[in-house]
C-alpha cells in the first residue's frame, strides 16, 4: 500500500515539474497495476475423496453414485469408483450431494457489514454521481460476521460491489470466502476488478434529492455519456503518449493521471467487467446501446427484475442476468417482478441466468432461492433439472466474473471449491455439511473447530 | 316498459347471484392429507366438507350432499390458509413511493426529542385497500390472512387481522390490536434513550386508567379509551429484540397489569422459560442469524426451536420486505424446522398460533368444524420451498391462483406474436 501511494505522490511531483520546465518530456508515471495485491494462500490439506454421492458438476451434468477427488487444492477427478491416494481423507457421500462452491456476484458483505450502524455504512461513496475512482475493496471489513454465515450456506467466492447510489459506483472486488484479518488475504488471485454502474431510480433520487444532477433518467444517461466521453479523451491522450515519437521516446509530457478515468478507460479497454444495477427492460436495452456507443461490453445486469421481458436480447448480447428469485415492489422500477424471472432468462440458447443475493441473509441460502425458481417454473410447465439449476449459482456467476477458468465447476484442474450437502440442495431442509475452498475444509457443520467466528462476535455475552 | 324489464333483470340477477354464491361456497375436498394445525394433527386420506363457506365436517369417506361439488385432492397436503405475518399489505403499494404508503402515523410532535403526544387511537386498518395488487400475490403464495401492523412510535396505534379475500369487511371480528415498540429503532422518537421509552409507556398506561374528567396530557380521551380497551381485550404487540428489554417488558407487564406479544424477539431464546410462564407469544424471523444491530447480538437460527422447546407459543414473521414478499414467511418456517423445530410447530407458527395470539382463532388458523374454510392445497411439503400452491379456497370459494404477477408471466411466457404484447390480455 505504501509503495503505491509513494508512486502516485512521486508521479504528481514529477508531472508538475515537467509542466513548469517544458525543457524535457516528463517520464511515464509508474502506477502499479495491482497496488493492493492478493496475499491469499490456500490452507494446506491432504487429498480428499468423497465417495458415492450425487454430483452436480456445475457444467450441466449430474452423476449419481459418483466420487469427487481433490488433490493439492484442485479437482483431480470426478467419476465412478475412483481410487484414493494413500494419504487421502475419505468421506462417505452416500445419500449426499456434491456441488461446486456457490458464488454470489452481488454481495455487500464487508462494505455494509453487520451490525448495521453508522460506522459500517461504507458501500456508497454518495458524494458525486461518478465515483469510478473508488474501490470497494478499500471499504471491506474482513471481520463482518456475515462472511462466516455465508460460508455455512456453501458460498466459496463472492463479488463485493459498491452500492447503487451512483451512476458509476466504483470498482468491485472478488473475494474467496476465507476468514482473514486483511481483505488482501481474501482476494481471489488474478480475478479482475469489475465496475458497478446503476440505472434508474437510485442515482436520480440520491442526487435529485440534493438538488443536483442527475435528477431524471435522462440526466442519468447524460451522466454516463459525459463520463465515457472524458474517458475516451483520456485513452487517446495515453495512447498517443505511449505510441511515442517513433524514435523510442515517449511522445511529449505524460498526461495527468486520474483515478476516475483510469477505471473508466479500463472499461473502454475491456479490462474491467461491467456490472450494471438495472431493473427495467427498457433501461437495460438503453444501457446495451450506451455500451455500443462507447465500445464496451456489459458482463451482467444486476437485479434485472424485468429481465424476463428481454431474455432473448440478453442471451444474444452475451449478458448475464444476476437476479433475485422473488423480490419485487419496493420501488416502482421493481413493480413488474415475477417469480419465474430467472427461469425465463435461463430459457434461451447461450443464456446466463444467475441467482444473486444483495443481502447478508439471502447469501446464506442461495440454494433455496434457486429452489423457489424451480418450483415456480414447474407451475407453468417449465421443468428445470438440478444439474441445470446449479449453474445459476456456480458456473454462470463464474462466467460473469471471468473466473470460470479457475472455479465454478467440478472439472479437473479447477480450484477444489466444493460443497457437500446433506441431500438435494434445492430444499428448505438442505444444509451444507462441509465446504471446501481450494481443497481445504473451511467449514464443517459437525466440527466446531472448522467453523470460523468473527473477531466481533468473540466474547459477546449475548452470543448463542 | 323499460323500467319493468330492468326490474325483472335485476330480480333475475339477484336470484342467480344468491344461488351462485351459495354453491360457490360449497365443496367436498376428498382424500387429502389434512394438516389441521389443531388437536387432530395430520389426517391422511381425509375429506373436508365445506358448506356456506364454513368447514362442516372432517373425516374419512364423507358423502357429498346434493349439489356440492367434489374436488379430488389425491393425497396432496391440505393446510389452513397461512398467516402472512405482520404486514402492510393493502397499506402500501410501492414502499419507496410515499403517496402509496399509509402504514405509519408520523405526526408526533416532539419537545426536547420526546413526543408531546401519543396516538393509540390511530387505527391503521381504516387505510386498508383490499384492491391492492399485493393481496392476490400473497394468495398465490398460500397466504390468506395477515395482521396489519403499524409502527414508528413507542405506542404506534392499532392494527388488526384481515382475511385476504379482497373483501371490504375490515378486521376479523372487528377486533383491534395495539402495536408498540421498545429498542434502538425508536431512539429518534424517545429523546435518544430507550429508558425514555419505558417512561412513555408507563405514562400512557397510567393515563389510560385516569377518570375521563381529568386533564389530557400524553393521550387524548380517545387515545386513553383505545389503550384501555386494548389492555382489557388482548395483548399489546411489542417489536422488541434485546434480552434486557424483553425482561423489562415482562416486569412492566406484571407491575402495570397488561399482556403482550413479541415481534422480532431475536434474543427471546435467552428468556424462553419466563416467556413461556407468562404466556407471551413470540413472532420470530427464523432467518435471523446475524447481529444485525446491537439489539440483536444474540441472534441464532435456533431461536425458534429453543423457544418452542421451552413451551413458548411460537409464530413467524418476515420482517424484511414483509408485505410484498409476505409469502416468504413459509420459507422462514421451513428454515426453523431445518434448525430443530418440530414440523407440526412450524405449521402451527403459520396458522393456529398467530390466530390464537391475535384472538381470531374462532374464524381462521385451523382446519376445524365451524371455522371459515380458508384452505390451501400444496404440491408437496407445505413448509418446503420446493412446493407451491396447487389450489386455494377462501370461505369455500375456489379462488384462481392468479395475480398481476402471473398475468405478467403469462404475457411473456409465449413467443411474441405479430402484434405487440400489449395486445395479449
Amino acid at each position: 500500500m505504501s509503495r503505491a501511494m509513494l508512486a502516485v505522490t512521486m508521479a504528481a511531483l514529477v508531472v508538475s515539474a515537467g509542466v513548469s520546465a517544458r525543457s524535457k518530456p516528463a517520464p511515464p508515471v509508474e502506477v502499479t497495476p495491482t497496488p493492493y495485491p492478493s496475499t491469499y494462500r490456500a490452507i494446506a490439506s491432504n487429498p480428499v475423496l468423497i465417495r458415492n454421492a450425487t454430483v452436480l458438476t456445475g457444467t450441466g451434468e449430474r452423476l449419481d453414485g459418483a466420487d469427487v477427488l481433490m488433490v493439492d487444492g484442485k479437482i483431480s477427478a470426478v467419476g465412478i469408483s475412483l481410487s484414493a491416494p494413500d494419504n487421502a481423507q475419505v468421506i462417505d457421500g452416500t445419500g449426499k450431494w456434491v456441488t461446486p462452491g456457490i458464488i454470489d456476484v452481488h454481495s455487500h458483505l464487508g462494505v455494509y457489514a453487520s451490525p448495521s450502524v453508522n460506522a459500517t455504512q461504507d458501500g456508497n461513496e454518495a458524494s458525486a454521481p461518478v465515483t469510478a475512482n473508488v474501490w470497494a475493496e478499500h471499504s471491506v471489513w474482513p471481520h463482518d460476521p456475515g462472511f462466516s454465515t455465508a460460508l455455512a450456506g456453501g458460498v466459496t467466492s463472492m463479488q463485493i460491489l459498491p452500492g447503487s447510489a451512483n451512476l458509476v459506483g466504483g470498482r468491485s472486488v472478488v473475494l474467496k470466502n476465507v476468514a482473514a484479518i486483511t481483505y488482501q488475504a481474501m482476494k481471489f488471485p488474478g480475478a479482475a476488478q469489475g465496475i458497478k454502474m446503476a440505472c434508474g431510480e437510485n442515482p436520480k433520487r440520491v442526487y435529485g434529492g440534493k438538488g443536483g444532477a442527475p435528477s431524471t433518467r435522462m440526466g442519468n444517461v447524460a451522466g454516463y455519456r459525459a463520463a465515457f466521453m472524458e474517458a475516451q479523451d483520456y485513452v487517446r491522450q495515453w495512447d498517443s503518449y505511449n505510441k511515442g515519437d517513433g524514435k523510442g521516446e515517449k511522445n511529449g509530457d505524460a498526461p495527468k493521471h486520474d483515478l476516475r478515468l483510469d477505471t473508466l478507460s479500463g472499461v473502454l479497454r475491456g479490462e474491467i467487467p461491467v456490472h450494471i444495477h438495472c431493473y427495467r427492460s427498457d433501461e437495460m436495452a438503453l444501457m446495451i446501446d450506451l455500451a455500443k456507443e462507447f465500445g464496451f461490453r456489459i458482463a451482467s445486469f444486476q437485479h434485472g427484475v424485468e429481465a424476463y421481458k428481454i431474455a432473448d436480447l440478453l442471451a444474444r448480447e452475451n449478458i448475464c442476468g444476476a437476479l433475485w428469485a422473488d423480490w419485487w415492489g419496493f420501488k416502482l422500477e421493481a413493480f413488474d417482478g415475477i417469480e419465474e424471472n430467472i427461469a425465463l432468462v435461463d430459457r434461451p440458447e447461450n443464456s446466463c441466468a444467475i441467482v444473486h443475493s444483495d443481502s447478508a441473509e439471502g447469501i446464506q441460502r442461495l440454494n433455496q432461492e434457486a429452489a423457489k425458481v424451480i418450483a415456480s417454473a414447474g407451475r407453468v410447465g417449465i421443468n428445470i433439472a438440478p444439474e441445470r439449476a446449479i449453474r445459476w449459482l456456480t458456473s454462470n456467476p463464474a462466467r460473469s466474473l471471468r473466473i470460470d477458468g479457475q472455479t465454478g465447476s467440478l472439472a479437473p484442474g479447477k480450484m477444489a471449491d466444493a460443497v457437500l450437502w446433506n441431500g438435494t440442495p434445492f430444499s428448505v431442509y438442505a444444509k451444507a455439511e462441509k465446504v471446501f475452498i481450494d481443497g481445504a475444509l473451511m467449514f464443517d457443520r459437525s466440527d466446531r473447530s472448522r467453523q470460523p467466528q468473527s473477531d466481533f462476535l468473540l466474547g459477546q455475552e449475548g452470543q448463542p | 316498459m323499460s323500467r319493468r324489464i330492468s326490474l325483472t333483470r335485476a330480480i333475475l340477477a339477484i336470484g342467480l347471484l344468491a344461488t351462485g354464491l351459495a354453491s360457490a361456497q360449497d365443496v367436498l375436498i376428498r382424500q387429502a392429507t389434512v394438516h389441521t394445525a389443531g388437536s387432530r394433527g395430520t389426517l391422511k386420506n381425509t375429506d373436508v366438507l365445506v358448506q356456506g363457506g364454513i368447514i362442516r365436517a372432517i373425516g374419512a369417506n364423507l358423502a357429498a350432499p346434493v349439489g356440492v361439488p367434489v374436488f379430488e385432492a389425491k393425497g396432496q397436503p391440505l393446510t389452513p390458509g397461512l398467516f402472512g405475518g405482520v404486514t402492510e399489505i393493502g397499506l402500501e403499494e410501492i414502499s419507496l413511493e410515499e403517496s402509496t404508503v399509509d402504514a405509519n402515523f408520523e405526526g408526533n410532535d416532539q419537545e426536547k426529542g420526546l413526543p408531546i403526544h401519543l396516538y393509540p387511537e390511530f387505527d391503521v386498518t381504516l387505510a386498508f385497500n383490499p384492491r391492492s395488487v399485493l393481496l392476490p400475490i400473497a394468495r398465490v403464495g398460500g397466504i390468506t390472512f395477515t395482521a396489519l401492523g403499524t409502527g414508528g412510535a413507542v405506542i404506534a396505534g392499532q392494527g388488526g387481522v384481515v382475511r385476504l379475500d379482497g373483501g371490504f369487511d375490515g378486521p376479523i371480528g372487528d377486533r383491534r390490536t395495539m402495536f408498540a415498540g421498545i429498542g434502538n429503532g425508536l431512539l429518534g422518537v424517545s429523546g435518544k434513550s430507550r429508558a425514555a421509552q419505558y417512561l412513555l409507556l408507563e405514562q400512557a398506561i397510567a393515563e389510560s386508567r385516569l377518570p375521563v374528567t381529568t386533564e389530557e396530557k400524553l393521550l387524548s380521551l380517545r387515545g386513553r379509551a383505545a389503550l384501555s380497551r386494548a389492555i382489557a381485550g388482548g395483548r399489546i404487540v411489542f417489536t422488541v429484540n434485546r434480552e434486557a428489554d424483553i425482561r423489562q417488558l415482562l416486569s412492566h407487564s406484571r407491575r402495570l397489569n397488561f399482556r403482550f406479544a413479541i415481534l422480532g424477539g431475536a434474543e427471546a431464546w435467552r428468556v424462553a422459560p419466563e416467556l413461556a410462564a407468562a404466556k407471551v407469544p413470540v413472532f420470530v424471523n427464523a432467518l435471523s442469524a446475524l447481529p444485525a444491530d446491537f439489539d440483536q447480538i444474540g441472534s441464532t437460527l435456533e431461536n425458534a426451536a429453543r423457544l418452542q422447546r421451552a413451551g413458548v407459543a411460537l409464530a413467524f414473521i418476515n420482517n424484511d420486505d414483509a408485505s410484498h414478499n409476505a409469502r416468504k414467511v413459509r420459507q422462514i418456517a421451513g428454515n426453523a424446522v431445518a434448525n430443530g423445530l418440530p414440523w407440526e410447530a412450524g405449521l402451527a407458527g403459520l396458522t393456529s398460533v398467530p390466530a390464537d395470539a391475535f384472538g381470531v382463532a374462532d374464524k381462521v388458523g385451523r382446519i376445524d368444524v365451524g371455522l371459515v374454510a380458508d384452505l390451501v392445497l400444496w404440491t408437496g411439503d407445505p413448509l418446503d420451498v420446493s412446493s407451491v400452491t396447487a389450489k386455494l379456497w377462501m370461505a369455500g370459494r375456489d379462488l384462481p391462483l392468479r395475480s398481476r404477477q402471473t398475468d405478467l408471466r403469462d404475457r411473456y411466457l409465449q413467443a411474441p406474436g405479430e402484434m405487440p404484447r400489449a395486445y395479449q390480455h
